[in-house]
């Protein structure tokens, strides 16, 4: 379909569960030839260090894979325990919301797009 | 002081269960959302601790009282190879483990005290405190 993947994420996840959605993510990402990704971290009460890196690593993984991803729903004192935590989630785009996000993959597709219409679309 | 909870580390389903234990807790001496949202981050990453280079261990959680004021304290305590050089493990980003070197020096900053005892084959204590 070659459009947005929606990831919610509504338990707290322990760590073989947090790589194996990183696995699964990445496969699905090339599977369905997704474009964007959006993670919705709405749920989540807490980042630590092991899921900033799962979210992290996906975000650079999907990039190889020619797909943007956008981290949406990120409680305040999620965010001031993160960078006070020393991660600063470099390289990962966040919004507030999953239609901010939305908005977000929608721009950033409008740039390839005009490259597509010269060239072959599948 | 008064010993609430004990939680033995042996898993990373465990991280979770001392996640939820440390936001009960947390509760209990109503702590604001961001305080409890940093002893309990914190919590998470001297648990996996316990548990990568420890080989597992226990948590200890208690509630303190001192004069008005109420306080969060939890103990990490193993008995794995200990740790050679401390203030090393302190600094951002040194890791033997694999992950991004935040555990440590990160959960020292998210508490108002911060104690770590250990040496080589004795295993370690880390002890934090959040006061409200």
């Amino acid at each position: 379909m070659g459009d947005f993947l929606l990831v919610t994420i509504q338990v707290d996840m322990h760590d073989q569960l947090a790589s194996a959605l990183q696995d699964d993510l990445t496969n699905k990402i090339a599977r369905v030839k997704a474009k964007g990704v959006l993670i919705d971290i709405s749920s989540l009460d807490i980042v630590d260090s092991f899921i900033g890196r799962m979210l992290a690593n996906t975000s650079a993984m999907a990039r190889v894979l020619d797909a943007q991803t956008v981290v949406v729903g990120m409680q305040p004192a999620v965010a001031i325990t993160l960078v006070e935590l020393g991660l600063n989630l470099s390289g990962i785009h966040t919004a507030l919301d999953v239609e901010k996000g939305m908005e977000m993959l929608r721009r950033h597709m409008d740039i390839p797009d005009l490259d597509e219409e010269t060239g072959a679309q599948d | 002081m008064l010993k609430t909870e004990v939680i033995t580390v042996a898993t990373s389903g465990d991280i979770v269960l001392v996640r939820h234990a440390v936001r009960r807790q947390a509760l209990k001496i109503n702590l604001s959302l961001v305080d409890q949202t940093k002893i309990v981050t914190a919590a998470s990453e001297l648990a996996r601790n316990l548990l990568i280079y420890g080989g597992g261990g226990e948590v200890t959680l208690e509630l303190l009282q001192q004069g008005s004021r109420n306080g969060l304290r939890a103990e990490f305590v193993d008995k794995g190879p200990g740790i050679p050089d401390i203030n090393l493990a302190l600094r951002d980003g040194f890791t033997t483990g694999g992950g991004m070197g935040l555990g440590l020096g990160g959960a020292k900053r998210l508490v108002n005290e911060f104690n770590i005892e250990s040496a080589p084959g004795k295993g370690t204590r880390v002890t934090i405190t959040r006061w409200r």
